[in-house]
């Protein structure tokens, strides 16, 4: 196989700020700022609906049991399990048997993110330190608050670390998206007949950049929810 | 876009499937909502071995590269540790960058093809190995490497006779999860044409049909779980201390 002629990463650039002609289309011009900004949104929209799932189902769940330390086989397991999933095989089978679209692209791809929230989550509650919360129990604490209070805000780090792992897979395969009929970035990587060389490689540099940012900003929200308390004693 | 890829998301499958049949005798996998179907599977499984091997091949390929190059970083990091942090850095950068990006990135440089393939998975596997040899290194208490240096244990003797066989359940344990996930993200590599197991799900523009895609990752999700238990065994009889304490 051979490297791509008509592609460069220039010619990439500009594909993604002004519309080109591609190699392939003879004459008609596509890409450009217009079209990336629509593909980046709608890729930003459907990450987020999908983190947004994965942490109503994974964050509470992960809560309960490590709260009560039941479930470890099953949480641990699950996460186990959930990396060896193959993502082009959800997308597929989503998009084969059940139909297209972000209504059921999202909660496929939170089906990714479900695993690595679930397992942190437990790993950071059970994590802590059992004197800490005999004595929020020993103070009147109920168990709600004890959760809330004492458990969450001292396994942050832990159950961060799965949100930052869940967001990246979703992201990545939020690329593959397009073929379930989510008009994602990846659609320039997927469709590269109709966008030529320069858009796939536009494709790749813009989802690059953007797992990068969001893998940025989930690390200083990280930092901002995290105790000063904790930030001490690893520091 | 119109793209055949949406063409067969909604339902249709791709002719190659069922060339030699009439449309009256169209096998169950022609129904876009048949789940599974037994039949097509007993005829054509064995089309199934040569993605297999292929798949195989790339994943022991690229958890080999990648395991060497973070072990000889984890080593060099242990010893000059202000290298540490730029290295977690970088090794970071190359896991956060999705893996399809990653491949076409590589593509003016590398082309399309399994070496594009097995760097980027070999990238992708660094920062879990290296992250875990450093921290099993880490873990070796002060006290044992005391002892062997008062045995006269060269610095060179320490590391690999005392340090590294103490530090292995971590760094099984980060090679775990790189082969796990490398053999799960092998299937992407249909994208950039190097064949693998993601070609009988996804193949020539078009999503496969349903029963393609499953038994595809059925054959996956059992490869992840046979290496996960031959490395967990691994682990075992490599660390037999653990199992006299746990007993």
């Amino acid at each position: 196989m051979s490297t791509l002629p008509f592609a460069s990463f220039g010619g990439a650039i500009e594909f993604i700020f002004s519309p080109q002609e591609s190699n392939v289309t003879g004459g008609n011009e596509v890409g450009g700022f217009d079209k990336s900004l629509e593909l980046l949104l709608k890729h930003l929209e459907v990450t987020a609906l999908a983190l947004a799932i994965a942490l109503i189902v994974a964050l509470p769940l992960g809560l309960y049991l490590g709260h009560k330390g039941r479930g470890e086989l099953f949480a641990v397991g699950f996460g186990n399990a959930g990396r060896a999933i193959p993502e082009l095989a959800v997308i597929a089978l989503v998009a084969v048997l059940i139909g297209v679209g972000l209504k059921t692209v999202a909660p496929a791809l939170a089906i990714l993110g479900i695993a690595p929230i679930l397992v942190n989550t437990y790993v950071g509650v059970r994590q802590v330190d059992p004197a800490a919360v005999e004595a929020a129990r020993g103070m009147g604490m109920s168990e709600l608050g004890i959760i809330r209070k004492v458990e969450l805000p001292l396994a942050i780090p832990t159950v961060m670390g799965g949100i930052r792992s869940a967001a990246i897979v979703i992201l990545a395969t939020a690329t593959i998206a397009p073929l379930a009929g989510v008009e994602t970035l990846g659609d320039f990587i997927i469709n590269r007949n109709v966008y030529g060389e320069n858009g796939l490689l536009a494709g790749a540099i813009l989802v690059a950049l953007l797992a990068l940012t969001i893998e940025g900003s989930l690390a200083l929200l990280q930092r901002r929810l995290t105790s000063d308390g904790l930030k001490v004693k690893t520091a | 876009m119109g793209s055949p890829a949406l063409l067969a998301a909604a339902g249709q499958v791709g002719g190659d499937f069922f060339k030699e049949r009439t449309s009256d005798t169209l096998p169950c996998q022609a129904q876009s909502n048949h789940l599974f179907c037994w039949d097509w599977t007993k005829e054509n499984i064995d089309r199934y071995g040569t993605p297999t091997v292929q798949h195989l091949e790339i994943v022991l390929l690229s958890v080999l590269i990648g395991f060497f190059v973070a072990f000889a970083l984890a080593l060099i990091a242990h010893r000059n540790r202000w290298i540490q942090p730029p290295l977690l850095a970088a090794t970071g950068i190359l896991y956060t960058i999705p893996s399809i990006a990653f491949f076409f990135l590589l593509l003016p440089v590398t082309g399309f093809g399994r070496d594009t393939a097995i760097i980027v998975l070999a990238a992708y596997t660094l920062q879990i190995i290296y992250r875990n040899t450093i921290l099993g290194l880490a873990n070796v208490p002060g006290s044992v490497k005391d002892a062997a240096r008062g045995m006269g244990l060269t610095q060179r003797q320490i590391l690999w006779k005392v340090e590294l066989p103490l530090a292995i359940p971590e760094i099984i344990a980060g090679l775990r999860v790189a082969v796990v996930s490398t053999i799960a993200i092998a299937t992407l590599v249909v994208f950039i044409n190097a064949g693998g197991l993601g070609t009988q799900m996804y193949g020539s523009g078009n999503l496969t049909f349903p029963t393609s895609i499953i038994i595809a990752a059925a054959i996956v999700m059992a490869m992840a779980l046979a290496f996960d238990l031959v490395l967990l065994t691994a682990q075992r009889l490599t660390t037999p201390w653990r199992r006299v304490r746990s007993a």
